[in-house]
């Protein structure tokens, strides 16, 4: 039975090593992380050893080998963000959400990540959820923001 | 949309490609659009839909909908001053474009109710932009007037936030593209590269290394393939000028990576992106296909035997992978651990073939150059610094956000005039220039003139150009823990000096800004060797390890111990953030006098440092007290205090 | 193309292409170096061989720095030995203080340059890595936390072996030496072969020591302690004990053996001549009833292992033959037990090989019977000099003693097999006088000798031309069978040795061995050969009895039985 990581791979059948990261970007950009399965096909098909392509699925900060949350918070770690207090903000968040920094909520519904630099400095602190943007978030705006995402799922 | 002349971009191009041999040249001018409708254009790059510009965007198309008002809604890059975000500008036929700030979606129906009225009083406006043919608004000023734009000179950033950018046309009609067709009619690849060599280009990424000098010695590697490679990496945390160039004009930098592609004889280029910046990978692959249907990428480009192909890598999170060697292993697909150089990536580069590593800005700055002439860039600048640097602004200042200004402007003019001064009337204590890799500029050095030798001089580094400015409530041992913590978790862990040492940094680092044991005396000593170590530990780190990575990372902490010294000091030796700002180490006490027992601090405190019964005075166990304010920020008798 | 270079103040001579490194080592200017490998490409991680350069405001490692006409170097400027002090000193801060424990205390090249740079206090403190050791290997021990991620052991499994298990996990602090998806390197592609061990600068990687099992059985009344030691050992000790590198201790080591405890001491070189009998008979019969070819030897276990894994295609093409060490053990529980009216399972078998793969070897399911293994233990070399020594043995002042009967006697055949080219030739030899009746004239086959990776050969036996294939370095063989695989077909006969040049240089012998220390073990296997008279195999006295009075005619039932075995896919993470 094919499965989508299958799919994704066909796509890459004469794919040399230069290949390797496009196509675990593409299959983490489907299923949302990094399984067994997608390192062992990924080095059958490039005939790369998987423990080249898992060291470097484990250099890069984009590849995940657990799966995130429905809503995923990317705290930004800036210079300007944290002079402007994000420090603050992500603790807020963890004690929200009753989660640390990596972690899953139980529910599934939340997880949170703190990121390099995402390059809005202008309007920092800055939170990435889901591709989508906020931007000048303090400790107090945090329970109305997550209450938005909260209230999606009713 | 017509054009003036009626002639199409393909002919317009068509016409320029025969008009460098014979000389009779079409005009750019005649390709602007005639405008019948009004055009509302939304500052929509990701400062502008961080602030909210998707809504506000979605407000207007109701409004237009609603009011059966025909415009057309075009969306542009960052202008830069991102505290106005979001930014929209409006275009009314035959009057001059004016461009309004802070247009949240609750403020869009009063503001185009009044605008299509030709009222413009109670709104902000950034000004107008002139225009010898259009009318002008009465009491707007001048949009190149406004304290944050009259100092700058924008040739990277002339089109951000004006034109659509993903409009081939539009960069066409605005003199885009005139370079590439020069070049390639005209110049011979040693006629480029000297006249990059005469502007005094130097690399805008952080090294400053001079451009025309790295393309010389690519050029002269004798290989059956060559690649030019763009660094968009932007892993500098504080820089976004990358992200705004390519998401407000990528057609800037795809003609200027064109220009060194054709100069030092590369068919192929990448563009190696960092996948933090999707909207910018998005406009990327557009501008390219846009280029390519155009037939100024590809095969044979407009006839000539030049054949250039760009493809876009993605990175994947790793700033160490914006070092050369480092970004060319990744784009190999390894991990990005840098390799000894020499040998130079101009002589054994990607795939073990030549190469040439560019920033976006260095890139953006050829066009330019080639259609204006090496004379007119090298007359901008200082002596050894030619051409402009765009700035990203942020941190405690009142205008944050992108600035192009002349190499040479001064600190102090940046900061407290195009800047604007310190937010909330707070005091300027410093301004980190070059992220990880650079120092801090104080008020003593205000007034230096911005250029490469100017900044090292002082300890810090032009680097990618971000600038961090910090008031008085900074502490700026944290900001060195900071870096130095940024380093360890980026730092590729090749080599011992940079993966061990900067660790045993960091660690001193957190020791004096952690909570003080009951034993403290001994302590006292181990911290300040450990101080004395930090230095003597970053001159073997500066000195030994592989890449720029960790030849730089113990910069901040000596440029904060040259100009703060005393700050390190009261951390290890009184145990006291001067700043207030490393929790661990603060204090709070209660007023006796004041308290009245509300119990509502001890309910707040996380860590139940607060004991007390109800209406009688508490007090704060220094022990359990972890510093984080809470009660003080509680408390409404104001009743507790910092000490 | 001759250049000019200084250093430390006078004038060498150096080419163009070269690194300032080659040009120090070739003029005696010692340079420290802990990432550096011989023969491949310099990393420049570890940045210990820096030096300074006159123009450059930093230091340059010089493995990785080319030469340039005129340019100034200094090696031992105070800047530079504080710059590579305070590199030991920050790879100090981050490794167990416990020298006194570990497996490598006065052989590890991290405790000789703290030694060097005279390191006395512990100026740099910090935390230290917290990695959890992977015992789960039968043949290889990691300890993470001693690893100085210099790099060594991924390029040799990568490079050398075409293997590569391990590779650097994760990224700056947190980076360590890990298999794929972090998992115990038992389930891994890993083959055993321990050349990573043989790189390793630290004791981060090391074989499973046994010596304290040996040590009870050998005083156990109600066991019989029996070893058996494998061709290569016997020159392999030397150097250990202050000899000339490469002497034949043979006698000497049989003493040894005995006056440590052990009743009965035989010869695994018999086992190689009753290998040679099987397989030189299993090859003809090959050729003569058009069976699979070519047919590889298996008398190497990670080879064996390395088959499984990444060319199951092949393994109707590997012999059925087990190793000497295997063939040895099952005569031992077997004939010799009943012969020396022992019961087989108070025998404790015990061998002495130059490799860590073996250990894995004498667990797989077809080595033994009934419950009774046909090797219970296998020590390492390094493990074997370990127990002479806590046996205070003075080598040099013991008597010669031979080895027993019925596994003592050895032709000088069986004991090139600890060279690369051994085995090949070994079996040629008894393969000539099985086809066509006569001896070889000369029995030197010097195409199949040296320590070159990839070596070949074709033999005229009467009418039959034989291409032969000798390879050392599982890269070469991994070359081979692609070759094979696209359709070469001009081969009958390939012999495959995991580690580069042999067992001579295998992965259990004693670390720090140079270049120069294998040609003299290899210069001194080959010198038996010239000076004995017994040079064949099939002409071994004890073989002939073996055969007349147990086992029959090769390839027959009592063979089958004893001294073959299967081969079966593994699914591993590749």
């Amino acid at each position: 039975m094919k499965t989508k990581i299958d799919e994704i791979l066909t796509n890459y059948d004469n794919g040399g090593r230069d290949t390797l990261i496009p196509l675990l970007q593409e299959i983490q950009e489907k299923e949302g992380f990094l399984s067994e399965e997608a390192i062992v096909k990924t080095g059958k098909k490039l005939k790369i050893p998987t423990s080249k392509i898992y060291g470097v699925a484990t250099f890069y900060n984009q590849f995940r080998f657990e799966p995130v949350g429905k809503y995923h918070i990317m705290v930004c770690r800036g210079t300007a963000c944290h002079v402007l207090g994000s420090a603050t903000v992500l603790q807020e968040l963890e004690s929200q959400l009753k989660i640390k920094a990596g972690q899953t909520t139980r529910d599934g519904l939340f997880s949170i990540e703190v990121v390099a630099c995402i390059g809005a400095c202008g309007l920092a602190p800055v939170l990435n959820i889901n591709g989508e943007f906020h931007a000048n978030v303090t400790a107090e705006s945090i329970k109305n923001i997550i209450d938005t995402y909260r209230a999606k799922e009713q | 949309m017509k054009t003036k002349s009626n002639i199409t971009t393909r002919e317009y191009l068509q016409q320029l490609t025969i008009g460098f041999e014979t000389g009779k040249m079409p005009q750019a001018e005649d390709l602007k659009t005639v405008q019948n409708k009004t055009i509302i254009y939304i500052g929509a790059g990701t400062c502008g839909l961080g602030a909210g510009a998707g809504k506000t965007k979605t407000a207007i198309i109701k409004y237009l909908t609603d009011k059966k008002v025909d415009a057309d809604i075009i969306e542009v890059g960052c202008i830069g001053l991102c505290t106005a975000e979001p930014i929209v500008d409006v275009q009314i036929p035959e009057k001059s474009r004016i461009s309004f700030s802070n247009v949240t979606a609750d403020k869009v129906d009063t503001l185009l109710d009044a605008v299509f009225a030709g009222i413009t009083d109670g709104f902000k406006t950034l000004g107008q932009f002139e225009n010898k043919e259009n009318k002008p608004w009465n009491n707007v000023p001048r949009i190149s007037d406004h304290p944050f734009f009259i100092k700058q000179k924008r040739i990277v950033l002339q089109n951000c936030g004006i034109i659509n950018p993903v409009s081939i046309e539009e960069y066409i009609a605005r003199g885009g593209y005139q370079g590439l067709i020069q070049v390639l009619k005209k110049f011979s690849s040693d006629e480029v590269i000297t006249t990059i060599e005469k502007s005094g280009l130097r690399g805008r990424g952080g090294g400053g290394f001079p451009t025309g000098l790295k393309w010389r010695l690519a050029y002269k590697t004798q290989s059956d393939q060559k690649y030019m490679i763009c660094n968009a990496d932007e892993g500098d945390p504080g820089a976004f000028m990358d992200r705004a160039v390519i998401e407000g004009d990528p057609h800037r930098l795809l003609e200027g990576l064109a220009i060194g592609s054709y100069a030092i004889g590369a068919s192929v280029a990448y563009i190696y992106i960092r996948a933090e910046y999707p909207l910018a990978i998005e406009r990327l692959k557009i501008a390219i296909s846009q280029a390519e249907e155009y037939g100024l990428l590809g095969h044979g480009i407009l006839g000539t035997g030049f054949d250039l192909k760009i493809k876009i890598k993605m990175g994947a999170g790793a700033f160490v992978c914006g070092e050369e060697t480092a970004l060319m292993h990744s784009i190999e697909g390894y991990r990005g651990m840098p390799s000894p150089r020499p040998p130079f990536p101009a002589e054994k580069g990607l795939f073990g073939k030549p190469s040439v590593i560019n920033n976006v800005e260095t890139y953006a700055n050829v066009p330019d150059i080639i259609q204006k002439g090496w004379e007119w860039f090298s007359s901008v600048g200082t002596e050894k610094s030619k051409g402009t640097k765009v700035f990203a602004l942020s941190g405690n200042v009142k205008n944050t956000g992108l600035v192009e200004i002349p190499m040479g402007t001064t600190v102090r003019q940046i900061i407290f005039e195009i800047a604007g001064g310190i937010r909330n009337n707070k005091k300027f204590k410093s301004v980190q220039i070059g992220g990880p890799s650079g120092g801090c500029i104080t008020e003593e050095n205000l007034d230096i003139q911005v250029d490469y030798q100017n900044l090292i001089a002082v300890g810090a580094m032009m680097g990618s150009g971000g600038l961090v400015v910090m008031d008085e409530d900074t502490c700026m041992v944290d900001i060195a823990k900071f870096f130095m913590d940024f380093i360890q978790r980026e730092s590729c862990g090749k080599c011992i000096p940079c993966r061990e040492g900067t660790k045993r940094m960091l660690e001193t680092l957190q020791s004096i800004t952690s909570k003080p044991k009951p034993n403290d005396n001994r302590d006292a000593l181990e911290r300040f060797q450990g101080v004395v170590q930090l230095e003597k530990l970053a001159k073997v780190i500066k000195e030994t390890s592989l890449c720029g990575l960790g030849q730089t990372a113990p910069n901040p902490v000596l440029s904060t111990l040259r100009y703060f010294r005393h700050e390190y000091e009261a951390h290890v030796f009184e145990r006291v953030c001067p700043a207030g700002k490393c929790t661990d180490l603060r204090k709070f006490r209660i007023l006796t006098d004041k308290c009245t027992g509300c119990t509502v601090c001890s309910k707040k405190c996380p860590t139940s440092a607060i004991i007390g019964t109800r209406k009688a005075p508490h007090f704060i166990q220094e022990d359990k007290c972890i510093g984080c304010g809470a009660c003080h920020e509680a408390c409404k008798f104001e009743a507790i205090e910092m000490i | 193309m001759s250049l000019n270079i200084e250093i430390n103040g006078k004038n060498y001579n150096a080419e163009k292409g070269e690194t300032i490194l080659t040009v120090l080592n070739r003029n005696g200017i010692k340079v420290p170096t802990l990432c550096h490998m011989k023969k491949f490409i310099p990393s420049g991680a570890c940045r210990m061989c820096v030096v300074e350069l006159e123009g450059n405001a930093k230091l340059v490692s010089s493995c990785s720095y080319p030469v340039s006409d005129g340019m100034k170097i200094n090696t031992r400027s105070p800047r530079v030995l504080e710059a590579r002090k305070t590199i030991v000193e920050l790879l100090l801060s981050n490794h167990p203080d416990d020298c006194l424990y570990c497996v490598r205390n006065a052989n590890c090249e991290l405790q000789h340059l703290a030694k060097e740079y005279h390191v006395v206090d512990r100026r740099i403190h910090g935390m230290k890595n917290k990695h959890k050791m992977d015992h789960s290997s039968l043949s290889i021990i990691r300890d993470p936390a001693k690893c100085i991620l210099c790099g060594r052991c991924v390029r040799v499994c990568e490079e050398v072996m075409g293997v590569s298990c391990i590779e650097y996990i994760n990224r700056g602090s947190k980076t360590l030496i890990g298999t794929s998806m972090g998992k115990g390197l038992n389930t891994s592609s890993c083959v055993n072969c321990g050349q990573c061990i043989m790189v390793c600068p630290t004791g981060a990687l090391s074989e499973r020591n046994q010596t304290s099992e040996v040590q009870e059985i050998l005083h156990k009344k109600d066991k019989v302690a029996v070893v058996q030691y494998a061709p290569s050992i016997s020159v392999s000790l030397a150097e250990e004990f202050g000899m000339k590198p490469g002497q034949d201790i043979n006698g000497i080591l049989n003493s040894a053996l005995r006056k440590m405890g052990f009743a009965y001491v035989f010869d695994t070189t018999f086992g190689a001549d009753l290998t040679i009998m099987e397989e030189s008979a299993e090859l003809i019969d090959r050729i003569v009833k058009g069976k699979t070819m070519p047919m590889f030897t298996s008398c190497c276990p990670a080879w064996v292992k390395y088959a499984e894994e990444f060319a199951p295609d092949f393994l109707d093409n590997l012999s059925t033959c087990k190793s000497p060490q295997q063939m040895t053990g099952a005569i031992i529980k077997n004939y010799f037990a009943q012969q020396a009216k022992i019961e087989p399972k108070n025998i404790v078998s015990v061998s002495i090989m130059p490799c860590t793969a073996k250990k894995f070897e004498a667990q797989r399911d077809t080595m033994g019977r009934d419950g009774i293994n046909d090797v219970d233990i296998v020590m390492t070399t390094r493990e074997l000099i370990e127990l002479i020594k806590l046996h205070g043995i003075d080598m040099h002042n013991i008597e010669p003693e031979l080895t027993d009967s019925p596994l003592g006697v050895r032709s000088s055949a069986g004991k090139i097999f600890g060279a690369t080219g051994g085995v090949m030739e070994a079996a040629l030899r008894t393969a000539y006088k099985q086809l066509t009746g006569n001896e070889l004239t000369n029995f030197k086959i010097n195409a199949v000798r040296g320590l070159q990776g990839h070596k070949e050969a074709r033999i005229k036996i009467n009418d039959l031309e034989i291409g032969v294939a000798v390879v050392s370095g599982l890269a070469n063989a991994g070359k081979l069978i692609e070759e094979i695989r696209n359709g070469r077909k001009d081969l009958h006969f390939i012999e495959v040795m995991t580690c580069p040049g042999g067992c001579i240089a295998g992965g259990g012998q004693r670390i720090g061995i140079t270049e120069e220390v294998i040609e003299a073990r290899m210069n001194s296997l080959y010198e038996i050969d010239d000076r004995e008279s017994l040079k064949v195999s099939h002409k071994n006295p004890e073989i002939v009895e073996l055969y007349a009075n147990f086992l029959g005619e090769p390839l027959q039932h009592k063979s089958h039985e004893l001294l073959h075995t299967k081969y079966l896919k593994r699914e591993v993470l590749l």
